[in-house]
């Protein structure tokens, strides 16, 4: 009962996807990585929503859009817990859990300021070294960077 | 298009690294066969580095190739605002090779990607400098006619010394044993001894720089301890006498024992070893003459076999 009433604080939705269990500090990342902000789909964000799991969560609800994998894989680089439902006609009819990818283009920072990548107008590039721990290292100053330690590169910068 | 590049020793196998260590011994008794005759090769120095720069241009001058670059980036378009990128894809147009020193980590790996001809990394901040690594194993296979089975002692600044890290890389291939000596400050990082671990690479860390060491060691490879890295003045005042090598300490070392040493050399190596046949660093210096005459030829397609059947390049 408890729970179908923290489900009606967020709507319902039509077609498109859900994204669940989002750690709420990482709430604002995942929208980042996603372009949220320059979408013009209907999107539903919940912020610090009770979980039993997490003690508070994020969720994110957007409809009419489904990601392709690459898009997707991104927010394991924040959230790798998080579960996707997508939905169509008001039904969940696949289940899916973000992979940590074998490799980062462009989606996150060096945080070596004298590696090649902050000084020059080029992509970064990273392989991921540790999937279970998150760890990765830049393709160009061979430096490792912890879960803790990565910074995202705003989507806006990119686009450019 | 195969990119010959080099942009750090793990690009190199096993066999490459023997077959380069063999050309580079080829060229020590060949210097000057005038192989790239007709070939640039640009230096490009964003850093100065004079020992570096002069090794290259003696290497590509001794094979008869012309040299062109610039040794200080203050003289150059860098200053006004050039990204590397452009600067590389314009003397791309000129030369038939890069050598390149730059102060930013990575920038080799990336000029290896943009540039249309081979890159030799001569150094990307505290990232590599794999010809540096290159006659370190010239040295060691010329002094001990082999690389296998040593015993291997660093001595020094174990923590940022570029050059033991990528050593201690090579050597992997060669089943080696180390010792590591070094002042608390400066041990050698956990990510190359759990590397050690990884290869089966047998070590031992000292902080005491003790007779035992050196009289079971083959290589004694010597590094700079530079004041700025210690956080402490006083620890560095007090070890900085610790880890500087006398001749007398050599008196009932293995008659194999040979010092090595990146230079420049501080106060690491009294003057009075300089007379010890055991010490080797100026002709390491030298070996690296010959190393990078085959990493040159490397990169721009000449084999040893193919130099040695051109009736030109036959030995005398």
């Amino acid at each position: 009962m408890k729970q179908k009433k923290q489900e009606l604080q967020v709507a319902a939705l039509e077609n498109g996807t859900v994204i669940d269990h989002i750690p709420s500090d990482k709430l604002f990342a995942v929208v980042t990585l996603l372009n949220l902000e320059h979408m013009s789909n209907n999107i539903t964000i919940g912020y610090n929503l009770k979980s039993r799991k997490l003690g508070i969560k994020g969720i994110i609800k957007i409809s009419d859009k489904f990601f392709c994998d690459e898009e997707i894989n991104r927010i394991s680089v924040v959230a790798p817990h998080v579960k996707l439902n997508i939905i169509r006609d008001y039904e969940v009819v696949e289940k899916r859990e973000v992979n940590m990818p074998n490799e980062l283009k462009g989606i996150i920072k060096c945080n070596n300021p004298k590696c090649i990548t902050n000084n020059e107008p080029m992509s970064t590039y990273f392989h991921v070294t540790d999937k279970e721990h998150c760890i990765v290292c830049c393709h160009y100053c061979e430096k490792e960077l912890k879960r803790e330690e990565i910074i995202i590169i705003q989507q806006d910068l990119l686009a450019e | 298009m195969k990119n010959n590049s080099l942009v750090t020793i793990a690009d190199y196998s096993k066999e490459k690294i023997l077959y380069l260590i063999e050309m580079a011994k080829w060229f020590e008794k060949h210097p000057n066969e005038k192989i790239l005759q007709n070939k640039i090769v640009a230096t490009l120095f964003f850093e100065p580095s004079t020992r570096t720069r002069l090794s290259f241009e003696t290497a590509a001058n001794r094979l008869g190739a012309r040299v062109i670059g610039f040794a200080d980036p203050k003289a150059t378009s860098s200053t006004k605002g050039e990204s590397l990128k452009d600067t590389i894809m314009m003397v791309s147009n000129y030369a038939d090779v890069i050598v390149m020193r730059h102060h930013l980590e990575g920038a080799a790996r990336y000029a290896s990607e943009v540039s249309p001809i081979p890159v030799v990394n001569a150094g990307d901040g505290a990232n590599q400098h794999p010809s540096q690594t290159m006659l370190d194993l010239v040295s060691i296979s010329k002094t001990q006619n082999t690389l296998e089975n040593l015993n291997i002692c660093l001595v020094g600044d174990l923590k940022y010394g570029r050059t033991v890290h990528s050593l201690l890389f090579a050597m992997r291939h060669f089943n080696p044993t180390f010792q590591f000596v070094a002042p608390e400050e400066l041990r050698m990082p956990n990510e190359y001894k759990l590397f050690c671990e990884k290869y089966s690479i047998p070590y031992e860390e000292h902080v005491e720089f003790t007779p035992e060491i050196i009289n079971n060691a083959d290589i004694l490879y010597m590094t700079r301890v530079q004041k700025e890295r210690f956080s402490d003045i006083m620890e560095y005042e007090r070890v900085k006498n610790v880890y500087i090598l006398h001749k007398e300490m050599l008196k009932d070392s293995k008659e194999n024992l040979r010092i090595l040493h990146p230079l420049p050399r501080v106060n690491e190596i009294a003057y009075d070893v300089d007379s010890s046949p055991k010490a080797y660093y100026f002709q390491q210096a030298k070996n690296g003459l010959y190393a990078r005459q085959a990493i040159l030829c490397d990169c721009l397609g000449f084999t040893l076999d193919g130099i040695n059947s051109n009736d030109k390049y036959r030995t005398i």
